[in-house]
């Protein structure tokens, strides 16, 4: 007896005789009820993001003048970069999807190929944002004036860039809220690499072939495409309102 | 015996635990300390509760001393708090602060969250839907352990040198986000924070596995609806938990952020002793927004799992069926959906548009209506019924009493015209306390007494119970009752003292009278922990079923056996409520008996 069934087996096993509602393991569940509870967290933050950009209509930063970097090209073009990282990271469910459905044919080396696809793509988006994050914390040459307290004194100063106490885009709490839900999804997705990565050995050392099944790739493809669709909005948030 | 092999073999956990079985006697930590067995879980989180809510207790005893006699000297008060907190035995202004915000803390989560729901869904969700043991035995135990390590950070900082955190248990920023507001909102908030975000992880696991075993692992025949009330309860406060905490987290990652790393989320043209802050932007509004968000739906997560525990035992001891299964259950549904849409309520006074709070006002009193219907359909249960007062029962019935009693001026407060008036004083604080405060925690008396026998095999004394409830039950109304009239005059909350405002001078001897009774109901509590101990070893062997009870926890051996049942799983023919069921020999039918011939399910 598997400690985790398949989802091909019947469900009547489960402790001794019920049926689980879903059809599922307790691991999915367990998954799927974290993941619940995580997009409240993230529901939590963009809704204090979207307070304060309301209250804050008429001066808020426009992200097009402060994202538009792009690399190895000196001129602007608004929000290409975060189009391109976002669709890294789309691509990146993409490879996760199919290296489940690899699972299902429990083909080894080709659920090995994707999720090291995957773990490539996360990982390019983490540096990305990186990239991201550097360009907003060096700003613009010119800066801009602001008041802000220097050594025990307040003083109009030329700012560059943004950090947690001043923003020479505009108000300090733009960066504040870019710093801190981009780092928390950040976070999100550079665990989510290291879980992939576990996996990803585990599947090398043949640990689900062993098993039968890959419901663990399943499991972390969960996590995977949440992220991923936090993402997505994270980035209308963001970006585009 | 394969079929016992096959079952504790579902899932990791179990397979350790079948392994431990066959090679080794577990030792003391494996015992006791790093239990995956949800009995010994169970048993974990009450002590600690206990334990945190004497705690929780002694301090609310030391300041109501202040609030009846200000600026007379306690020597009880230099004993606990020091020469420091209690210079000549008068409690000192800023220790007063703390006193009220770790009270009010421990109470709501410590006890009321983490120790009841710990206590009994731990105890009755695998017993009463007939599981070997949780989904997850591990993830179970890390619960527990976040929850420890939560309640020992929160309780060791009250022995810091610049005393607890001491903003109020709301910890509304701007105070909250400042350390040098205060004395209290200085490392004793760093460590409030931790231990909370701490305790809010410990919950979400908990909640999922709640949620998971009562979905997942149902024993044959357990259908939805053949399931006791209590487990309905606990699904729905586990869900309510799953979708609120994680906004509280949300917004205490923020004001940490305010608070060490200069982010101005809450804080906006601030100035200490003169000196302006450099945070600018930020709203102290949007806290509270976070935090009633989990706030409310919080009190519903306090109140839901007695409202499930009192129904199993009004109904086993009146010995009849519950009246309204399905009501309850709907009635259930609809206050853990309503506790999300309600939370501006709290809010009336923060210059929210009329408009918006009249929405809050119509949401918030249409919980009345569920709320009424579980009131109702307890009166109806106890009806005509064969009634046994054990002290569970009496408890329970005492919070149908304190439930109704706080429900009415709840409805006094929903209404924001009438709110205005009253708010922040303590009429508020007499609502909360006996509508959620003194019912929950009549509530958790009520299981103590019913499942102590399930628990440790041994019966509780039934006269030290009586007195017990009958103290604590006086004690509550002597407190809260005259509370209220206190509120209507006009004393504002959280004040150390009120005699700069000689308008209340008057009302100084209604002070007297709480404090008395406060004093009386702490007493009154020695007498149960000495009953829970005494008898957890001495007390009177318990029969197998001594409330002659018709769910499954009933079934299973008293022995302390990991995965509950010996053999098979029993398999379930019908609903937990056949009390006194025409036709039967006697007058209850246990669940794992299959309908005879003819017999209809209810």
């Amino acid at each position: 007896m598997s400690s985790h069934a398949a989802a091909t087996q019947v469900k009547p096993h489960w402790g001794g005789g019920g049926v689980s509602p879903m059809g599922a393991s307790y691991g999915k569940l367990f998954m799927w009820f974290f993941l619940v509870s995580d997009a409240f967290t993230f529901s939590g933050l963009l809704a204090s993001y979207g307070f304060m950009r309301h209250k804050y209509t008429d001066i808020w930063p426009n992200p097009g003048h402060v994202f538009h970097h792009f690399p190895f090209y000196e001129g602007s073009i608004p929000l290409a970069y975060v189009g391109l990282m976002t669709f890294i990271l789309i691509m990146s469910s993409v490879t996760m999807v199919l290296a489940v459905e690899a699972g299902h044919r429990n083909k080894k080396k080709e659920v090995e190929k994707w999720m090291l696809l995957t773990i490539l793509g996360g990982l390019m988006f983490v540096g990305s944002q990186a990239w991201e994050w550097y360009n907003f914390i060096v700003g613009t040459p010119e800066g801009a004036v602001r008041n802000i307290l220097v050594d025990g004194v307040w003083k109009d100063t030329v700012v560059h860039g943004a950090n947690l106490k001043y923003n020479e885009y505009g108000l300090p709490v733009f960066g504040d809220f870019f710093f801190f839900i981009t780092g928390f999804h950040g976070f999100h997705v550079f665990s989510g690499v290291v879980i992939n990565f576990i996996i990803y050995l585990n599947v090398v050392k043949g640990t689900y072939e062993k098993r039968g099944h890959y419901e663990m790739v399943e499991k972390v493809g969960l996590y995977w495409h949440f992220v991923d669709l936090v993402w997505v909005f994270v980035f209308t948030f963001f970006y585009l309102l | 015996m394969s079929d016992i092999a096959q079952s504790v073999n579902l899932g990791d956990v179990h397979d350790h635990h079948a392994h431990d079985h066959a090679h080794e006697e577990p030792n003391f930590w494996s015992k006791y300390i790093f239990t995956t067995d949800h009995k010994m879980i169970s048993k974990q989180f009450l002590v600690t509760a206990i334990f945190m809510g004497v705690v929780g207790m002694m301090l609310s005893v030391f300041f109501r001393l202040q609030l009846a006699w200000p600026g007379q000297g306690f020597s009880v008060l230099e004993f606990f708090l020091g020469k420091k907190w209690a210079p000549d035995g008068v409690l000192d202004a800023n220790m007063y602060m703390s006193l009220v915000t770790i009270h009010g803390t421990i109470m709501v989560f410590f006890v009321l969250t983490g120790g009841l729901s710990g206590t009994f869904s731990n105890l009755l969700i695998p017993l009463q839907i007939g599981a070997r043991d949780m989904a997850s035995g591990f993830l179970n135990m890390l619960s527990y352990w976040f929850f420890a390590v939560s309640s020992l950070i929160m309780f060791s900082s009250l022995f810091i040198e610049s005393g607890a955190a001491s903003v109020g248990w709301t910890i509304y920023p701007p105070l909250s986000a400042l350390p040098e507001a205060m004395p209290g909102a200085g490392l004793g908030m760093s460590l409030w924070l931790l231990s909370m975000v701490l305790f809010v992880v410990g919950s979400l696991l908990g909640s999922i596995n709640y949620i998971v075993t009562i979905l997942n692992l149902r024993t044959k025949g357990m259908s939805m609806t053949r399931l006791p009330l209590t487990i309905w309860a606990f699904l729905t406060t586990a869900i309510v938990g799953l979708l609120s905490f994680p906004v509280l987290f949300a917004g205490v990652l923020l004001l940490i952020m305010d608070r060490s790393f200069g982010t101005s989320f809450y804080l906006s043209d601030i100035f200490i002793s003169g000196q302006a802050m450099e945070q600018t932007g930020g709203s102290p509004i949007l806290f509270q927004h976070l935090f009633w968000f989990l706030g409310h739906p919080e009190v519903y997560i306090i109140i839901l799992p007695v409202f499930g525990i009192t129904s199993e035992v009004l109904s086993t001891m009146s010995r009849k069926p519950i009246f309204g299964y399905r009501a309850m259950i709907g009635s259930l549904l609809s206050i853990g959906f309503l506790s999300f849409l309600v939370w501006g309520h709290h809010m009336f006074v923060t210059g929210m548009n009329p408009f918006l709070g009249s929405v809050f006002v119509f949401t918030t009193l249409i919980i009345a209506i569920p709320s009424a219907v579980k009131s109702f359909n307890y009166l109806t249960t106890l009806w005509g019924g064969n009634i046994t007062f054990s002290p569970a029962m009496l408890f329970a019935v005492g919070l149908i009493s304190t439930f109704v009693t706080g429900g009415v001026t709840g409805i006094i407060l929903a209404d924001s015209a009438l709110d205005i008036n009253v708010h922040d004083t303590y009429f508020v604080v007499a609502h909360f306390h006996i509508v959620m405060g003194a019912s929950a925690i009549l509530g958790m008396f009520c299981g103590i007494y019913h499942w102590f026998p399930r628990m440790f095999g041994r019966m509780m004394n039934n006269k030290l119970g009586y007195a017990h409830f009958w103290l604590t039950f006086i004690a509550v109304y002597g407190v809260f009752f005259p509370m209220h009239f206190i509120g209507l005059g006009g004393v504002p909350r959280r004040y150390y003292s009120n005699e700069a405002f000689p308008l209340f001078d008057n009302l100084q001897h209604i002070n007297i009278t709480v404090s008395v009774f406060a004093i009386i109901g702490a007493l009154a509590q020695g007498l149960f922990l000495f009953n829970f101990f005494y008898s957890m070893y001495r007390g009177k062997k318990s029969p197998q079923n001594p409330w002659n009870s018709n769910t499954l926890e009933w079934d299973a051996p008293v022995e302390h056996l990991h995965g509950n049942w010996p053999g098979e799983l029993p398999t379930v023919h019908r609903w937990p409520y056949d009390y006194s069921k025409p036709g039967k020999d006697q007058d209850f039918v246990p669940q794992t008996v299959p309908l005879s011939p003819g017999e209809t399910e209810h």
